[in-house]
């Protein structure tokens, strides 16, 4: 393996940086100029939101179930078992249901995204676009990225109702009144329960989609570079939620002022 | 680097915008290996020029930098009287439209069909109808006699085949320039006639200026004594002592330098021993 300087390393990881945000920038810029690729940003809705809904239908479902399977144990041991669908409701519409759902798009669909502009950049093709005339950026990028912030959102809220359902059927096999479940999970949630978690599929939606271009982009070395690309992607994006979400979580917090 | 006069560069100026493109002391370097060094040439108008070089002797990045895919370190490049070298990425997409290209592997857009990749650019510039893009469509592929792959996918067409439908997707439009990458490279003989009759015909009939790749002086003989009959719709050879009549030239690099450029009389009677060798290898 070659050795590489400090200095060196340092420099390749900064010019990623500035590349990524330059393409980044780039992307987003390209929503307000034409042409708008109206077609392939609906082509892309279609497989990232319609393509990821049964990972997500199932995701959702089963972590609602979990967590309410979970937390019975401890909150039955304190007579609170009533609480359930409050535990259930906070933990997905915060939290569970942004994050899982976001690194379930991000396995899916960075990696797509990353192999597929990997393999086009590897056989010339993003050229050969540059060559027609055409800015690979807007018929590539923007679509891609516009689809995904767009369509995490609603994946996110299809999450947290099926978590919640799989935290229902739970607590009724525990014997607990659905309709005390269902009015408990109402009643706890606030606005800024939902507002938290209705910000965070935008932020995900934009690493993932950004990401997946980036590392898709700047695929090099035949298909092991795009092998490599696909697995990096993926990592990053998942990596950069848990820690955006963390980092969001805390500045809203601080923001607006709960607990 | 060499510096103009104002009158000089005035003279370069007007030339630069009667010629399809001139590169002017033009440098690159990747990673320290030194590419292209202070080349010069011109391509007038209606000329094709065949580029030779060994592997790794800048042919391709030329066609590149043309397109302003990448930019040089130093220099200037003028394409259809527009300098390449200051334009921003944004611009150059324009003047891209009026240049083919036909890429070394030729670079099908794999998730379209056939028709798709040859409508590419139609369908980018949007103001075409579906009944004319369709006829256009069909005429292309009927130039590069291929017009029954119209619903196909390119994993479905050999490397030949490929090739033709690229040359198709380069000239839908009737570029003023096309470029050319090796595109008789790795084909058999008999396909990479059929790929210089196109490029002869491409060059004869609609008077498109060009640069070719290549690594095989064969084709670029056969084009530099060949002429396109529209009658028979074929190439033919041209009487003896007429090669002067077709616009074709030729150019040699050699470590990033041009030794070379000149028509086929001149590249035949050259006495530089490298030259010689290359073209008895071939």
């Amino acid at each position: 393996m070659e050795l590489i300087s400090p200095a060196d390393f340092v420099k390749d990881k900064v010019l990623a940086v500035q590349d990524y945000a330059l393409l980044a920038g780039r992307s987003v810029g390209n929503l307000f100029r034409r042409p708008l690729y109206m077609a392939d940003m609906i082509q892309q809705a279609d497989l990232i939101g319609f393509g990821s809904l049964p990972i997500v239908v199932l995701s959702g479902l089963l972590t609602g179930a979990v967590l309410a399977d979970n937390s019975a144990a401890t909150l039955g041991r304190f007579g609170s078992l009533s609480l359930i669908g409050q535990l259930v409701s906070i933990g997905m519409v915060r939290e569970l249901g942004p994050v899982l759902t976001g690194l379930m798009v991000a396995g899916r669909n960075a990696s797509g995204m990353a192999s597929e502009l990997g393999s086009m950049v590897v056989t010339e093709q993003i050229d050969a676009m540059r060559a027609l005339g055409t800015d690979p950026s807007k018929k590539l990028l923007t679509p891609r990225l516009a689809a995904t912030v767009f369509m995490l959102f609603f994946l996110t809220i299809i999450s947290d109702l099926l978590g919640l359902v799989g935290g229902n059927l739970v607590s009724m096999l525990l014997g607990l009144d659905s309709h005390q479940y269902w009015t408990s999970a109402w009643q706890v949630l606030v606005f800024n329960d939902v507002f938290t978690g209705l910000l965070k599929p935008i932020f995900f939606g934009f690493i993932i989609a950004t990401i997946g271009c980036y590392y898709g982009i700047s695929a090099r070395g035949g298909t092991q570079g795009v092998g490599r690309a696909t697995t990096q992607a993926v990592v990053a994006a998942s990596v950069l939620i848990l820690v955006v979400d963390f980092f969001l979580t805390r500045f809203l917090i601080v923001l607006l002022g709960y607990r | 680097m060499p510096t103009l006069s104002l009158e000089d560069t005035q003279t370069v100026t007007q030339d630069a915008a009667q010629d399809a493109i001139v590169f002017e002391n033009v440098s690159i370097a990747f990673q320290e290996k030194v590419v292209l060094d202070e080349i010069s040439f011109r391509l007038p108008r209606g000329e094709t020029k065949a580029i030779f070089g060994v592997a790794g002797s800048g042919k391709s990045t030329i066609l590149k930098l043309v397109l302003g895919l990448i930019k040089p370190d130093r220099g200037r490049i003028v394409v259809l009287g527009e300098n390449v070298t200051e334009m921003r990425e944004e611009d150059l997409f324009e003047l891209r439209r009026k240049i083919g290209m036909v890429f070394q592997e030729s670079a099908l857009f794999d998730s379209l069909t056939v028709r798709e990749n040859v409508a590419f650019r139609l369908l980018e510039e949007g103001n075409v109808s579906e009944e004319e893009t369709e006829k256009r469509v069909r005429e292309a592929l009927r130039f590069v006699e291929l017009e029954n792959t119209v619903d196909k996918y390119p994993s479905e067409l050999s490397g030949g085949m490929r090739r033709r439908v690229a040359i198709a997707r380069a000239i839908i439009t009737q570029p003023e320039v096309i470029l050319y990458d090796s595109p008789t490279g790795g084909l058999d003989p008999v396909t990479s006639n059929t790929i210089i009759e196109l490029i002869v015909k491409q060059r004869d009939v609609y008077k498109t200026s060009a640069l070719l790749v290549t690594h095989r002086l064969q084709d670029a003989f056969t084009m530099a004594t060949h002429y396109f009959d529209s009658k028979t719709n074929h190439m033919q050879p041209l009487p003896p002592g007429a090669h002067s009549e077709v616009p074709m030239a030729f150019m040699v690099l050699r470590d990033g330098k041009v030794i070379f450029d000149g028509d086929v009389q001149q590249l035949v009677k050259t006495k530089d021993e490298y030259i010689r060798e290359f073209i008895s290898l071939d």
